[in-house]
């Protein structure tokens, strides 16, 4: 494993609960995660539905609250959300009141760091960067699917995050979109030269788009092993078919089905 | 959306496909259909009266409530009246919003605050406001204040109780995102919280406007010197039907115009509500 000298994002034994109304008691729902992903890496997560992917994420961006170990950014312990860090949600969430434009430079408003014409310059950059361009003053609810998917991703772009955070930002989208998305983030991505941390419950995106997948374990989550994915750093779909696609595919594919079956969500082939 | 499927003739002369090729007749059906429906109907009217089928005296006409119309409108009372009732709304649904959206929002947004007032706002939303005439009229006489107070408590409620439940229900994902992106709870509320109330507080605006007219009509009509609903009232013991029908007409006609604005606003507002995405 290559590391940098300083990672973009370390983990280090993140552990966090919740207290859960219906058992009337505290569940640990991270137990000591670590984890680090150097600059320009895209690192995937993976593992059992409700282990805490999410919830790592949250910590990452600031938005949850840590119980025990640290996140560090560049270094640094993250204690809020900060400009430094811009977070992708599955459901797209844009502000219906607001054009394409006024949604992607939200951002860039809250934070107050630039002058209103720098602010619509930039924004339209984004909304050029993602491919809509002629689309700026478009409402989201004339926007199809992925197109509103994308407008998500330039609006958390747009205040020039160093680590983008996606909580699978494609799973509402139906196959075909999603897999031409996954070529399209992973050319944003390179063009805008941004460090990522991505969840999906799809392996093959997983795979598809990173370095590193990170298997967490079912909760209280650890990870449970990191693959590296050794093909070529030149993606395209046409990867999807190759052996050793399908090889690292079923290898994490049985990772998750132990964990799954470990807490009795499925039963062990 | 074009249709792709066998339809029966009468749908499949409402899609698009039928569009070029259709008719005056077929585009304005609808309106057409209704126009002759009601011109029918007062012709009925008026051929019943002349025909003497009907008492004129109780029923009053078509004819008879033009003339009594234009009488009024010489006369000038009529204008005295619809200010009269005008000032009346105007102050009260004014009033009404400018008090009644902040403390909606308000009461949106504290809790605490929304545990001391909720008491008494859903005490005073659940009783008919009409009841509260005679204490009204105690306080405020007869004149333009107690109007205006049964106006402002009719409309006030529902303004209120709809602009509260829109800040109450904005959507979770938003919040995140403004959050995420590190918004202060001032930002929160400018750019999330207030944006998603706007359809809520116009419905609210909407329900307000019939309790504000009913209750015009009726104040006037308990005790006044002058308005519609006065001018209704002493029409009618006095057994003027085709006065009584002008006034009839007057609010039927405000209340339709100022609705149907209203709604005009609301449906350019309703793509703001979060519902309606995906
Ligand atoms: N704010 C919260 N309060 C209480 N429990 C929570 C909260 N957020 C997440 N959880 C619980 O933590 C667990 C992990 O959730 P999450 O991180 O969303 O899982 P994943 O994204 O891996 O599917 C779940 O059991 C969930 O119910
Ligand atoms: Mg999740």
């Amino acid at each position: 494993m290559s590391i940098a000298p300083t990672p973009k994002m370390q983990a280090r034994g993140l552990r966090i609960g919740f207290y859960n109304e219906r058992i009337k008691k505290r569940l640990n729902v991270l137990d000591g995660i670590d984890l680090s992903v150097a600059e320009g890496e895209l690192v995937c997560i993976v593992g059992p539905s409700g282990c805490g992917k999410s919830t790592f994420l949250g910590a990452v961006d600031g938005l949850t609250r840590i119980d025990g170990g640290d996140v560090l950014i560049d270094g640094h312990a993250v204690t809020t959300t900060g400009p430094d860090r811009a977070m992708v949600f599955q459901h797209d969430s844009l502000f219906p009141w607001r054009t394409v434009l006024q949604n992607v430079v939200y951002g860039i408003e809250i934070q107050n760091s630039m002058s209103k014409a720098d602010m619509n310059d930039r924004g339209r950059q984004l909304v050029e960067l993602v491919g809509l361009k002629g689309f700026e003053d478009h409402f989201p609810h004339e926007l199809s699917g992925g197109m509103r998917q994308r407008v998500n991703i330039a609006r958390a772009l747009a205040p020039d995050p160093e680590l983008l955070l996606l909580d699978e930002p494609f799973a509402a989208l139906d196959a075909q979109t999603r897999e031409f998305m996954q070529v399209e983030l992973l050319k944003i991505l390179n063009r805008a030269k941004k460090t990522a941390l991505f969840i999906t419950h799809q392996i093959d995106e997983a795979i598809f788009l990173s370095n590193r997948v990170a298997v967490f374990s079912a909760r209280p989550a650890r990870v449970k092993e990191i693959v590296e994915i050794d093909l070529p750093k030149e993606r395209s779909l046409a990867l999807k078919h190759e052996t050793r696609f399908r090889d690292l595919q079923a290898y994490i594919w049985r990772l998750i089905e132990e964990e799954s079956a470990r807490t009795g969500l499925v039963t062990a082939s | 959306m074009t249709a792709t499927l066998n339809t029966p003739s009468s749908i499949a002369d409402d899609t698009e496909d039928a569009a070029p090729r259709r008719s005056f007749y077929a585009t304005h059906e609808t309106t057409i259909i209704g126009t002759i429906s009601v011109v029918a109907f007062l012709f009925f009217w008026e051929y019943a009266v002349a025909q003497k089928w009907v008492n004129a005296l109780f029923t009053s006409s078509p004819l008879r409530i033009i003339t009594a119309g234009s009488a009024m409108v010489k006369e000038g009372t009529i204008w005295q009246d619809l200010a009269t009732s005008g000032i009346e709304f105007g102050l009260g649904f004014g009033l009404a919003t400018i008090i009644g959206v902040p403390l909606g929002i308000l009461m949106g947004w504290y809790r605490r605050l929304n545990a001391v007032l909720e008491p008494f706002v859903n005490a005073l939303y659940a009783t008919p406001r009409i009841a509260l005439l005679p204490l009204i009229v105690i306080w405020f006489g007869i004149d333009l204040g107690s109007k205006v107070a049964i106006v402002f408590l009719s409309t006030v409620f529902p303004i209120l109780v709809n602009t509260m439940v829109g800040i109450r229900t904005v959507d979770r994902d938003f919040i995140k995102v403004a959050r995420s992106f590190g918004a202060s709870d001032r930002q929160l509320f400018m750019t999330v919280a207030l944006p998603s109330t706007v359809p809520f507080l116009l419905t609210g605006l909407r329900l307000g406007l019939g309790h504000a007219l009913i209750g015009i009509v009726v104040g006037e009509m308990y005790g006044a010197t002058s308005g519609i609903g006065y001018m209704m009232a002493v029409a009618g013991a006095t057994f003027q039907t085709d006065r009584v029908m002008v006034g009839i007409i007057v609010i039927a006609a405000s209340g339709m115009i100022m609705t149907q604005m209203l709604k005009m606003i609301e449906m350019r507002f309703e793509k703001w509500r979060v519902d309606s995405r995906g």
